[in-house]
């Protein structure tokens, strides 16, 4: 029973990453442009829709206007500087895109003020759910799960059925072939791009109920998804996924059942100062793991 | 183009470097080491308007002289906070530092500004034992406590209210295993369970909430400050626990995270060393101020920072604004011969207050507001555990 | 030779040197020490950053874990200097050693990736040096430890500001020498050979990946250094010191100075502090109360350089990758 409860917990906790990394996977894999200002797009992402749901009163309809408007911020990023780092090296793009989160956590902050904001559960999520007997699950995080895996099918179809998809395939595969197609190259970035930032916004008003809205939230997680799309293989949209859900899970098995397992071995009182510190870098050796094994992760293109 | 940029920023440089403090004999200089950016700002925010408050009451003098503040901000990292301590002793001249909300920024600026720069420094919120113990120096002085007081006091507490297992919770870092150890040193009950998380990047609990659901035990102690206690509360009451399980908190839940966690925390309890209702006059007057003047209640860490400047106006008051001894500064500082918002204290040999420590509820105000009030009292006149370690008798 | 040192670029960087050597003079002549604490931390993150540039900018691999090497240097001192053993003479090859030795593991097992796989890896296990520093309870864990300097009893006393931004200099110009001497060598011409084309390198019959390990250890030990120094700097160690934000400064100074040109790390390292320190109090003559978002300026300041000044600073002052 509680096993099935934490199953779920890591699978809620990887698909909020999948959301995180799809978009980040995406603009590295199409256009070769290595972006950390994605966790401030997550993090405006979260603020706007702070800001149209205490306008409407209403989460879904905050939600849904502040997709779009994450869209536009992401257009405007990409508009203003982030197709002029496309053609650079990946060392530029670090610079630049370093100097962007900066701007955007001062930005936040002389918008909304240092003190976090607080997004509440929507009242018809606001209860428990019996998924067993005797197994109470959060009906938000259920929905997280439902809105989660619905993003990642229409993702996976978007990539794999339409035209959209086929450009991006290609793109990640080749750069040039596609501009040969005789494609709006810039448009299809621009969406690429703006797309990403719904991915992101999407995740970072999602995880603002059980977390909080606050000024460089989305640094913290930033360096977990760049683990999750480089264990995956880069632009590889199901290696993102397989990367995202084993993440979740590890980080669940780190913090619950490690220290059980480690008592088995050795001493309980070490064990017990061992395995917190072990789950903190469970991820990193994992990837570390991954990347001596495959040197481009685990969908990525052999080189 | 570049070129010129660099030459203006280069300019710049040059002046801000010269800029000397003409005027230093005639003021009282402060300076005060915040955290003003990053996801902690809101902290240094409610510290600088108590700062700013205590000079107003003060009318912006200390016997005659002018009080100048010069702030500081930290940005949460060690190392920054070092080098604007030592901007404010070195170039500055502050006659004093005070601030600090972290442990390890106010560990790695205590010897720049202590020893080599010989000024003293108030924490107004930080006390790890090293200060309290072995470390401890003629030149520091604590306007809060020393880090295991206050989970030392919800220990006892939860002893005489007769919980019978608890299950503690914390991130795992240094403050937040002394937290956990703080508790345990009082508590006499059973522990259900121990938790560390991942610190600062866990965003979720619902792993170990799920746990602690399965262990069933009589309450949850936390130790979770600024944001993640925004965070745990929020997902203890998702998750349901909140019916079954009452949580004991310290640090997670004040006038800077209320805001945010709204009903969910009500009828929490937490043990702390001031309360916004604590019934003396200065304390009154300084809670009615603040909220006048910026429409929230103010925390116990701009009470503390409220304190270190009142502490500073007593010494400069009884030596008539002569600041030239420092032996008769720190002699001053010693005596706390002021009107602390806590009620008057004593401090002890390693100059950290012996003081009560109180139990505080999380209720609405008649306004509709979230605070905490006062409904018991801890620990009278509390020592902490390491004074008899430091030199200094 | 004769002529290159009367180029407009030659005296600017002669003369930052001058002042560079002449700042403990020029501190006491203002009365503000102040200027020499932020010199000589300058001093020591540009021999970090020298260090980054031997591998980055000749090698062309991107380490996102450079700060481990500081923290491991650090934490030799600090844990040394805590249980007792304070002589300069076994603490800084103790330090050097470990730097080296950790340096060769990472290298034997990252440089079997690549270009943003690089980049991850070695951050993966730059984190890992970090959450073990953090969980050295016996060495304060994460509040860090207030240590005791070096004791070169008889040659130097680290105390004295004075005498210790002098040593930090006199490494420094080492570092920059070596690297010069490094950059012109046939071994420096093998991996830079390999940055620009590794297949041709290889067919050429170089072992590349050899090369590229000996650069990663030589880089190792100038890392190490840098943090020996930087915790007799503060005589305070933390694992702040290596968290991978100061792997990100890092490679901001080294880009902003110039990948690849030998003063490049010098003239980034003084760039960052001097807008670090220049910004706000800037802006605040502007007008009161904007220095708080000082931030908001740096960051796009950032964006331009990466997008107009191709090659950082070292490019504005006419320097040529070497």
């Amino acid at each position: 029973m509680e096993v099935l409860i934490q199953v779920l917990n890591g699978v809620q906790l990887g698909l909020l990453m999948f959301l995180l990394a799809a978009g980040l996977t995406l603009t590295f894999g199409i256009m070769d442009l290595v972006n950390l200002a994605h966790g401030s797009l997550y993090m405006m992402g979260a603020y706007i829709a702070w800001t149209f749901i205490s306008w409407s009163d209403s989460f879904v309809l905050g939600a849904l206007l502040a997709l779009p408007a994450t869209f536009i911020v992401g257009v405007i990023v990409e508009v203003v500087i982030a197709r002029r780092l496309y053609a650079r090296d990946h060392l530029d793009q670090v610079l630049a895109t370093f100097g962007l989160i900066l701007f955007f956590n001062d930005l936040v902050r002389a918008i909304w003020g240092p003190a976090g904001k607080s997004i509440a559960v929507p009242p018809f999520l606001d209860h428990t759910i019996e998924i067993l007997p005797g197994a109470l699950y959060p009906a938000y995080r259920l929905a997280i799960i439902v809105v989660g895996t619905g993003v990642a099918l229409l993702l996976a179809w978007l990539v794999a059925r339409t035209r959209l998809g086929m450009l991006i395939r290609a793109g990640a595969s080749n750069r040039r072939m596609i501009a040969a197609l005789g494609v709006n190259i810039e448009l299809l970035f621009s969406l690429v791009f703006g797309l990403g930032a719904v991915f992101a916004g999407l995740a970072g008003l999602m995880a603002a109920p059980i977390s909080s809205v606050k000024i460089g939230m989305g640094d913290d997680i930033l360096i977990l998804a760049f683990v999750i799309i480089v264990t995956g293989g880069i632009g590889s949209i199901k290696g993102a996924f397989v990367a995202a859900m084993g993440v979740g899970q590890l980080d669940i098995v780190g913090r619950v059942y490690l220290a059980d397992w480690l008592k088995a071995v050795m001493d309980p009182a070490a064990a017990s100062a061992a395995a917190p510190a072990i789950s903190q870098v469970l991820i990193y050796i994992v990837m570390a793991a991954v990347l001596v094994w495959r040197p481009t992760g685990l969908f990525g293109q052999r080189q | 183009m570049m070129a010129g940029k660099l030459l203006g920023a280069a300019t710049i440089a040059a002046m801000a470097f010269g800029l000397q403090p003409v005027w230093a004999q005639d003021s009282i200089k402060i300076g005060f080491i915040s955290t003003f950016s990053g996801s902690q700002a809101a902290i240094g925010e409610d510290m600088r308007r108590s700062v700013d408050l205590a000079v107003e009451h003060l009318g912006g003098k200390m016997a005659g002289k002018k009080i100048e503040i010069v702030y500081e901000d930290d940005q949460f990292k060690p190392d920054v906070g070092k080098a604007r301590s030592e901007k404010l002793v070195q170039q500055d001249k502050v006659n004093f530092v005070a601030g600090y909300i972290w442990s390890n920024v106010l560990l790695a600026s205590l010897k720049t500004v202590t020893d080599e720069g010989d000024t003293i420094l108030i924490s107004a919120n930080a006390g790890p034992s090293q200060i309290a113990g072995e470390l401890c120096n003629k030149n520091f002085f604590s306007t809060s406590w020393q880090n295991d007081q206050t989970p030392m006091a919800m220990g006892e507490y939860l002893n005489t209210k007769g919980v019978k297992s608890l299950y503690v919770v914390a991130p795992n870092y240094a403050a937040g295993k002394d937290m956990a150890a703080g508790v345990k040193r009082t508590y006499k009950g059973k522990i259900a369970g121990e938790d560390y998380t991942k610190w600062p990047d866990q965003l979720d609990f619902s792993a170990e909430l799920t746990k602690i659901a399965a262990a069933k035990p009589d309450g949850i102690f936390i130790f979770y400050p600024g944001a993640h206690g925004v965070q745990f509360v929020k997902q203890w009451v998702q998750a349901g626990i909140n019916k079954t399980v009452p949580l004991y908190q310290v640090f997670s839940i004040d006038a800077i995270t209320l805001p945010q966690q709204g009903e969910l925390a009500l009828g929490t309890l937490g043990a702390q060393e001031w309360v916004n209702d604590l019934p003396n006059e200065q304390n009154k007057k300084y809670v009615a101020d603040f909220k006048n003047k910026y429409k929230v209640y103010p925390s116990y860490y701009g009470a503390q920072s409220y304190d270190a400047i009142m502490l500073i106006a007593s010494a400069a008051e009884a030596l008539k604004g002569d600041l030239s001894s420092k032996d008769k500064v720190r002699a001053e500082l010693k005596k706390a011969n002021f009107k602390s918002l806590r009620g008057d204290f004593k401090f002890n040999t390693n100059q950290f207050p012996i003081q009560n420590f109180y139990i505080q509820e999380t209720v609405k105000d008649p306004q509709g507001m979230m605070t905490v009030k006062t409904i018991a009292t801890a620990v009278k006149d509390g020592k902490d555990s390491y004074y008899q370690k430091c030199s200094m008798k | 030779m004769s002529e290159r040192l009367f180029t407009p670029r030659a005296l600017i960087t002669t003369l930052l040197l001058v002042l560079l050597a002449a700042l403990p003079l020029i501190a006491q002549a203002v009365g503000d020490r102040y200027i020499l604490s932020v010199g000589t931390r300058i001093v020591i993150w540009a021999i970090a950053a020298v260090s980054l540039n031997m591998i980055l900018g000749y090698g062309g691999l991107v380490s996102f874990g450079h700060a481990a090497f500081i923290g491991i240097g650090g934490y030799a001192v600090g844990i040394l200097s805590a249980n007792g053993i304070q002589s300069g003479w076994v603490q800084w090859p103790a330090a050097l050693m470990a730097a080296t030795v950790w340096a060769a593991l990472v290298a034997a097992l990252s440089l079997r990736t690549r270009g943003v796989y690089f980049i991850m890896i070695t951050l993966a296990f730059a984190q890992l040096v970090y959450y073990l520093g953090s969980g050295l309870a016996a060495y304060g864990g994460d509040d860090g430890l207030n240590i005791g300097r070096s004791r070169f009893t008889g040659l130097i006393d680290l105390r004295d500001k004075a005498s210790f931004h002098w040593l930090c200099f006199a490494l420094l110009c080492a570092a920059l020498w070596f690297c010069g001497r490094f950059s012109r060598s046939p071994f420096g011409h093998v991996l830079r050979g390999a940055r620009s084309n590794e297949g041709r390198m290889a067919a050429l019959g170089f072992p590349v990946f050899r090369y590229r390990l000996v650069a990663c250890l030589i880089a190792g030990a100038f890392g190490g250094l840098a943090g020996v120094l930087l915790a007799n700097e503060g005589a305070y160690i933390s694992p702040a010191m290596m968290s991978w934000v100061k792997s990100g400064d890092l490679i901001v100074m080294v880009v902003l100075g110039g990948i690849g040109v030998r003063f490049g790390p010098l003239y980034g390292a003084l760039a960052f502090f001097v807008l670090e320190e220049s910004l706000k109090p800037g802006l605040d003559l502007l007008h009161k109360g904007w220095g708080e978002y000082w931030q908001i300026v740096f960051g796009p300041l950032l964006v331009i350089i990466a997008l107009h000044a191709k090659g950082g600073i070292a490019s504005l002052l006419g320097f040529r990758h070497d």
